[in-house]
């Protein structure tokens, strides 16, 4: 999702390395994508950052805001004002929902003065969560994986909200064994856009088809992405296509750059723990 | 405030029910020959404007300037507007204003009739098509034939332009050929390109000599001087606007600017934005008929301009950004929708982005209310757009209006028109459900832990990918538990 009534952009300036920050995980990767959250925090802490996870974080709202549910959506907005009470940076492992906390929480909370205030406090220090472990924690580790090549898909919101499209390049360029394939129409849209895909399975469908194709042309080993929405839809679309056609193996796995990146990097993804 | 359009005669402009929508879509979708042509087209039309703007930093301060000069002109859109009358009635032009298609077709008859036109020959006009202008013409026996190739084209088909600036995109050379040899009296099949314009070109000399009226569009009226500017590439608006005895421009209340200075930016960024085009081949400066000592030029001069709709745009500070559009058609050109389903699905006369936002206020959101929700809101659209009209923001703007339960002080004929009591319940309840942490805990607690019962029918997701499931332990379960 994403509507630039700001201008994405304007380069943004970023905080000194703060001592924590909050993560908020977004409903998408609580309940389906939890080892991606788990990624990302462990990074973080890696890092040498404390990590308050609110246990009262819910959603965004950006499913309502975007589907033309104002009010819904501030009634959601509004209960997740007071999560953050200190002065810390707040992490979002989603373009999408990092762009609705920065841009659009203010919007559906434009009625009430102080309310909108509050949202925009929180607003200026939201980031998305690949942009700050670029920008503010300055992430270089060494790669201590086997060479591979991997595509990457850049959310729109990552791309055209948080003007964060060149920061998942950065990151894997920082790894010395991988290779970024670039893939056609790579700026275009994969085809989710949230309630878009329910409501319009046609023209989503043929999106995310032509993503699929474009993003296995390259031959890539894997696909990586920051954003789990778009990877469920794109990497599904692919499961859906193996299954079609009997293949055993998925023929574009996904994960979040963060479980990537932590992986390559010497630590153990969630999901590979025992 | 304009109500939606009723067309009385012809071809109506309204045919946008939801189903049929949705039915139009998935045959698009479904016609490899229409995606093939789109994607190579649009492709093609990203990357020539893409070499345009060679320097990032030129291209924001000129859609920048562009923006304001755009905000600026709406800001002061009555006041203009009647300076633009009087300067255009001290020049010689006749000024006419119509709230309706019907009435703005009323008008140009009466002209027509005034001077027994039997044929009125055509520059390319997008709200000529707005207001079915040819079938109206033509239900009253008096010819309208378009002269701009792409048009031309699109006539002779019988269909709609499928794009605002290259109407006839979606036709292959071949079926050019197959028309121009069924309809040209005289000519046999080609499929050289060529050999196709010089037909069509040879068709339209003659028609520009008899015709009795030369009809065109206007990309910008300058309100200081009186002047209307028209941006063409073939010649064929200059030939409608000086060899015909009267020349009838028609256009949206919106295109007014203040002055001159205004208008270079506007068509740097206009031809550059639209075809990749450093400067169109064409640009006329229309200030009024034939003076004394003029060797050409029509005797009588008329300006249409129309609102249908425009005025409920223009009351709303959100909705009136709406009118900042100067009908580039880059929204489309750069539409991952667009460009998978092509114009026609959209049935609407102008589609794509910008079809989506200003069409509602043309027809009305009882036909209308789905085009807003046929977006992924990828943002494509409002990042091209050279004036900066926040396309994705009015989308939401549009579904809300859509959505809520029909109100009293409606901002927008339609309002509630997608009202659907149980979406709004469900949305209710989701809201019920997420700003209350503890149910919400509750809830995904029962759905992660339960996730064997997930159904594997999921709407639309599953009509192509498999289903989603959830994970069997939650984000914040792990992060209780980590070391």
């Amino acid at each position: 999702m994403s509507s630039p009534g700001h201008d994405a952009s304007t380069p943004r300036t970023y905080p000194p390395r703060p001592k924590a920050v909050y993560f908020y995980g977004t409903c998408l990767v609580d309940m389906f994508v939890p080892e991606a959250g788990m990624d990302a925090i462990a990074l973080l802490e890696r890092e040498g950052i404390r990590v308050i996870f609110p246990d009262n974080q819910t959603c965004c709202g950006q499913p309502a805001f975007t589907s033309g549910f104002p009010e819904e959506a501030r009634r959601v907005v509004e209960s997740q004002l007071d999560l953050f009470p200190g002065d810390y940076p707040i992490v979002v492992p989603s373009g999408s929902c990092a762009g609705m906390i920065r841009w659009h929480w203010e919007k559906v909370c434009a009625a009430d003065p102080a309310l909108k205030a509050r949202a925009e406090a929180i607003s200026a220090r939201t980031y998305e969560f690949a942009e700050f472990l670029l920008h503010v924690l300055g992430f270089d580790r060494k790669d201590e994986g086997p060479a591979t090549t991997v595509t990457l898909h850049t959310s729109c919101s990552a791309r055209r909200e948080m003007g964060t499209h060149l920061v998942g390049r950065e990151l894997l360029a920082r790894l010395d064994n991988v290779t970024l394939a670039h893939h056609d129409h790579e700026s275009e849209c994969c085809g989710f856009g949230g309630t878009f895909s329910l409501k319009h399975p046609d023209v989503s469908t043929a999106m995310v088809s032509d993503k699929v194709a474009s993003l296995k042309a390259t031959g890539c080993a894997q696909l990586v992405t920051a954003d789990c929405g778009c990877m469920l839809n794109i990497t599904q679309r692919a499961a859906r296509e193996d299954q079609d056609a009997g293949r055993a193996c998925p023929s574009l796995p996904g994960e979040h750059l963060a479980t990537f990146l932590l992986r390559r990097t010497g630590g153990t993804p969630s999901g590979e723990q025992q | 405030m304009s109500t939606p359009a009723q067309q009385s005669s012809g071809q109506p402009i309204a045919f946008v029910s939801a189903q049929a929508l949705r039915a139009r879509m998935h045959d698009a979708v479904n016609d490899p020959h229409l995606r093939q042509s789109f994607r190579g087209a649009m492709d093609f039309l990203m990357a020539k404007r893409a070499a345009q703007f060679p320097d990032q930093g030129e291209l924001d301060s000129l859609r920048s300037l562009s923006e304001s000069i755009r905000q600026y002109s709406l800001s002061r859109l009555p006041d203009l507007l009647e300076q633009l009358e009087s300067n255009l009635t001290r020049n010689g032009v006749q000024v006419h204003w119509a709230e309706t298609p019907e009435e703005a077709n009323a008008i140009m008859l009466g002209i027509a009739q005034r001077h027994a036109a039997k044929l009125i020959v055509k520059g390319k006009s997008m709200v000529s098509e707005e207001i079915e202008f040819n079938h109206a013409m033509e239900a009253a026996g008096v010819g309208a034939l378009e002269s701009d190739m792409g048009e031309y084209i699109v006539q002779l088909a019988g269909e709609k332009p499928s794009h605002i600036i290259m109407p006839a995109i979606h036709q292959t050379k071949q079926q050019i050929a197959k028309l121009f040899a069924e309809h040209i009296p005289g000519v046999d099949y080609t499929d050289n390109v060529d050999a196709l314009i010089q037909i069509g070109r040879r068709v339209l000399r003659e028609k520009f000599e008899i015709a009795d009226i030369g009809l065109s569009g206007v990309n910008f009226a300058v309100a200081e001087t009186g002047t209307l500017c028209l941006v063409e590439n073939e010649g064929n608006g200059r030939m409608c606007t000086t060899v015909p005895k009267v020349h009838i421009a028609i256009t949206g209340i919106e295109k007014v600017v203040e002055k001159l200075e205004h208008v270079a930016p506007l068509f740097s960024i206009l031809t550059r934005s639209a075809t990749g085009q450093a400067v169109s081949t064409y640009f006329n400066m229309i200030s009024g008929p034939r003076r004394g000592e003029d060797k050409d030029g029509p005797e009588e001069v008329h300006l249409v301009l129309l609102d249908n709709g425009r005025s409920q745009a223009y009351a709303d500070e959100q909705l009136r950004k709406t009118l900042q559009c100067i009908r580039c058609g880059a929204c489309m050109n750069h539409c991952p929708v667009y460009t998978r389903i092509g114009g026609h699905a959209y049935g609407t006369t102008y589609p794509g982005p910008i079809g989506k936002i200003v069409s509602p206020h043309m027809m009305g959101l009882e036909q209308t209310h789905l085009l807003p929700t046929a977006s992924s809101l990828c943002g494509a659209c409002g990042e091209v757009c050279p004036v900066k009209i926040p396309i994705p923001e009015l989308l939401i703007r549009l579904r809300g209006e859509a959505n809520s339960a029909p109100q009293a002080n409606p901002a927008m004929v339609g309002q509630g028109a997608g009202y659907d009591p149980k979406i709004s319940l469900l949305w209710k309840m989701w809201a019920r459900l997420y700003a209350r942490p503890a149910t919400y805990r509750a809830f995904s607690w029962l759905a992660t832990r339960f996730r064997a019962l997930t159904p594997r029918q999921q709407s639309g997701w599953t009509a192509a990918r498999t289903p989603l499931k959830p994970a069997s332990r939650r984000l914040r379960d792990m992060v209780k538990d980590r070391r």
